[in-house]
């Protein structure tokens, strides 16, 4: 394989040296003589481990605690982070990343690209049973599949060290968005000599070792968790806050009790009271978009025989206002969605559809002549099905609404049916459904992760929607360096086919206070590292 | 007394045999597993998982190991949804906190209940008595999570005095609030139950006896009337401690405390069998303890109950 140099790196691979690293004050800012930064979460981590960890706040502190080879800016773009950049092979399968030679563990050893071989070893080994082995599978890394599977050892897998500071990584098909893959939690580097002291207690505080801007000195938990500013990080000087403090507070109101009365900085805004609270508080109270969307699902599968019908599935698509939904329901700040991919997504621009350009009259007008013509509605035969969603109030303001909506306008009779979270999935995922809710978060910023959900082979695919061409533009899109017409082009048999109908993209709406600066509010995954933030003297 | 206290010990073996028998194949009958999520794994890194957990194997083969661990380890697991923490783990760091607030609240209950009920008791039918009678209802009409954010908005955002929740090691400012929200209402019952059986009592032959005999109020009251008044109160509060000190699911969650409650909860809602089957062991262990511990005081307040054992 003939591997492109890096003296001649502009078109063929990615350099990042310009990026600003670290809290960005500006000049004159009068910081807070306390550098302390407390938040509150909903639930108690799953994990500590980089290649363990599998929640969203876990994720966040295993960032402040473990630094990968590249980190997210506040746009959500990569800038350097042990690596400072990567040359690609012509053939876009091979990666080599140059890692910085400052970079340390908190016990004073080096960082080196053996940490990483090891760690990325370590994600996909069947012994330790990652639950986020499938996202190195995701990656494409060479064996990866055949690893976890326990076909091959973990030697086997295509990454590789040749020297301290250079990371080669082998994958098995070309994969354009590869290097915004890795500033994910598993990706993290682990420090192999502390893994086999202490085995599953390496993450404890009084064991642990880590590479990040902070380090983990307290943890009670479903209580508490403290991580200090770690010395030896490469980029300490930088660094503002001294002290990150995460509270679990389980109920959404004391949350925000315990925002108003000052004992934390950021808590997640309660359903419906975001309009209130942005009157009250119009600085402190954000909404934020976020990388996800929420979708119903057809099951095309063993549904009933009326879904069969595309005009059947586009007339209740076009009968919804999503306006409506989303301005007087969930008052959130959310983004109404014709897409199945959100318009924030980096890269993705949104294609024209037809059905969102008209106006909600033309719609519904539309909506009727399409029911009508599948033989249902007044005249017709009469159209009933059953909605399923899981156990939450905003889901079933949700399904309330748009069954009366369904009912006004088609004459549909639609039975709500609500299922406790596990329940529901694997009523879902047996296909025991007829109509269903779905929701899917980016696992990175790049509109495949939302289209490949539609493709044939996709496990999470619920509704079981299959069409060649989807399937053949995202294999397609693997290996293109221009994949907006790819996408627009699935967008488009989306809507015209709609085995999902998109209802929303999602915000999130916080409470922060002022005194906390440089939150990036345009990273739609809300990846953040508390090195970047710090707070101002009120 | 001691072979009757033995005779009790010997039958909670086969009794919690029974239990986690019983709970391992009823939580196993639930829909949904520890490992099903939105974003479901592939078959071979589920299939990684169930080995790890040794969850692969037949029920009855994980039963066996299950018990196994605990007679001879005392280990309760490794618990699915805390990946880095075994139940034991879990217990060892909530239980205290839970036994810390449930015993400042039993202390709570005690102290203030059965004081009011005694008063209202003796001053019968006046102003006394109507204002704890008042108080007494006006506590159980408002539940813990009707009176935790009260209180919170009181004592927190409106005077500023103590923290709107959190542990912080125990220190004593945390434990008020979670502590008087959880006892408020059994306060209330004690109060109401002394008040009630106290009148009952001194309104037997035995004390209308003593009152001929000429004896002091007081020592009526004291000597003769209480320890018989206390019965109903004693049996009201064995099982209330027991859910004190097990833990209230909202009070957990409501003043983050990091009890043991709410990991009950949370285990019912991520299929966390291990967790669950590990508290609900505790909660059995408890349960009879505390009940053998209200029998021996039965048994040392009552004469006639001690010469039936």
């Amino acid at each position: 394989m003939k591997i492109r140099s890096a003296i001649i790196p502009m078109l063929l691979s990615t350099t990042l040296v310009t990026a600003a690293f670290a809290a960005d004050v500006p000049d004159g800012t009068q910081l807070a003589a306390e550098q302390v930064f407390t938040y509150r979460v909903l639930d108690e981590f799953s994990s500590f481990d980089p290649q363990v960890v599998e929640d969203v706040n876990g994720s966040e502190v295993v960032r402040d605690l473990f630094e990968g080879l590249y980190n997210q800016n506040a746009d959500g773009e990569i800038v350097p982070g042990v690596a400072l950049s990567h040359t690609v092979s012509e053939d876009n399968k091979t990666y080599t990343f140059t890692l910085r030679d400052d970079a340390k563990w908190s016990d004073g050893t080096p960082v080196t690209a053996g940490d990483f071989v090891y760690a990325w070893q370590r994600a996909v080994e069947p012994e330790l049973a990652s639950p986020y082995a499938w996202y190195m599978e995701l990656m494409s890394i060479e064996n990866g599949a055949a690893i976890i599977a326990g076909e091959k050892p973990i030697t086997d897998l295509g990454v590789s060290a040749p020297d301290d500071h250079t990371l080669v990584v082998q994958l098995s098909q070309p994969l354009p968005y590869f290097a915004k893959m890795v500033s994910h939690a598993t990706t993290f580097p682990s420090p192999k000599w502390v893994i086999d002291e202490h085995g599953s207690e390496w993450t404890r505080p009084e064991n642990i070792v880590s590479n990040g801007a902070y380090v983990l000195t307290e943890h009670v938990p479903k209580e508490r968790s403290v991580r200090e500013r770690n010395e030896m990080y490469w980029d300490n000087d930088k660094t503002v806050l001294d002290k990150v403090v995460t509270l679990v507070i389980g109920d959404d109101a004391q949350g925000l009790t315990r925002w108003r009365a000052g004992e934390v900085d950021k808590t997640e805004i309660p359903s419906g009271q975001y309009p209130t609270l942005k009157e009250e508080f119009p600085d402190e109270a954000y909404a934020l978009p976020r990388l996800c969307n929420y979708y119903m699902t057809f099951n095309v599968k063993n549904g009933p025989e009326p879904f069969q019908d595309v005009r059947v599935r586009q007339a209740l698509s076009y009968a919804l206002d999503r306006d409506v939904i989303v301005d007087r329901v969930l008052q959130g700040g959310q983004f109404s969605a014709y897409t199945f991919t959100p318009g924030a997504t980096d890269g993705f621009e949104v294609p024209e559809v037809d059905y969102a350009n008209m106006t909600q009259a033309e719609r519904d007008a539309k909506a009727k002549e399409l029911l009508a013509e599948a033989g249902y509605g007044p005249d017709g035969e009469k159209l009933s099905f059953t909605y399923l969603y899981n156990t939450s109030e905003s889901h079933q303001q949700i399904a309330i609404v748009a069954s009366q909506m369904w009912k006004q306008k088609l004459g549909v009779e639609v039975t709500l049916e609500n299922q406790e979270w596990k329940v529901f999935l694997e009523t879902r995922g047996n296909q025991n459904f007829e109509l269903a809710r779905g929701a899917w978060c980016g696992d990175y910023n790049e509109a495949s992760t939302f289209l490949d959900l539609l493709t044939t082979q996709s496990g999470y695919n619920d509704g079981k929607f299959s069409n060649a061409r989807v399937d053949e533009l995202m294999a397609e899109a693997k290996s293109s360096q221009d994949t907006n017409p790819l996408y627009a082009e699935v967008e488009a048999i989306l809507a015209a086919e709609m085995p999902v109908i998109p209802i929303y993209h999602y915000s999130t709406n916080i409470m922060l206070s002022d005194s906390i600066q440089g939150w990036p509010i345009n990273n739609v995954e809300q990846t953040w590292y508390a090195k970047d933030l710090y707070k101002v003297a009120e | 007394m001691f072979n009757y206290t033995l005779r009790r010990i010997l039958t909670v073996v086969p009794t919690l045999l029974v239990l986690i028998i019983f709970s391992f194949y009823l939580m196993r009958l639930a829909p949904g597993g520890p490992f099903t999520s939105e974003k479901p794994l592939p078959p071979a890194v589920m299939q990684n998982v169930l080995e790890r957990y040794g969850m692969d194997q037949p029920l009855y083969v994980q039963l066996w190991t299950y018990i196994k661990n605990i007679v001879f380890h005392f280990d309760f697991g490794p618990s699915f949804a805390q990946k880095d923490r075994t139940v034991n783990d879990v217990i060892a760091q909530g239980f205290p906190v839970t036994l810390t607030y449930g015993f400042w609240s039993a202390v709570f209950v005690l102290v203030l209940g059965i004081p009011l009920g005694i008063v209202a008791a003796l001053r019968h039918n006046s102003f006394w008595d109507y204002t704890m009678t008042g108080l007494a209802i006006f506590s159980q009409i408002f539940p813990n999570f009707v009176l935790a954010p009260i209180l919170v908005l009181l004592f927190t955002l409106s005077w500023g005095l103590l923290p709107g929740g959190g542990w912080n090691g125990g220190q004593w400012e945390y434990i008020v609030m979670p502590a008087i929200a959880l006892g408020t209402s059994y306060m209330a019952g004690v109060a109401r139950l002394t008040r009630g059986s106290l009148l009952e009592v001194l309104n037997a032959p035995f004390i209308l006896t003593a009152r001929s005999k000429g004896l002091p109020e007081r020592t009526i009251i004291w000597r003769h009337a209480l320890k018989p008044a206390l019965l109903p109160t004693l049996t009201y509060m064995g099982p209330v401690f027991v859910y004190m000190i097990t833990g209230s699911v909202f009070i957990d969650v409501f003043f983050s405390t990091g009890g043991i409650g709410q990991d009950f909860i949370d285990g019912a809602y991520s299929r966390d069998y291990a967790m669950l089957l590990g508290l609900a062991v505790l909660y059995s262990l408890l349960t009879f303890t505390l009940n053998l511990l209200l029998d021996l005081m039965y048994a040392w307040i009552d004469p006639k109950v001690r010469s039936n054992l």
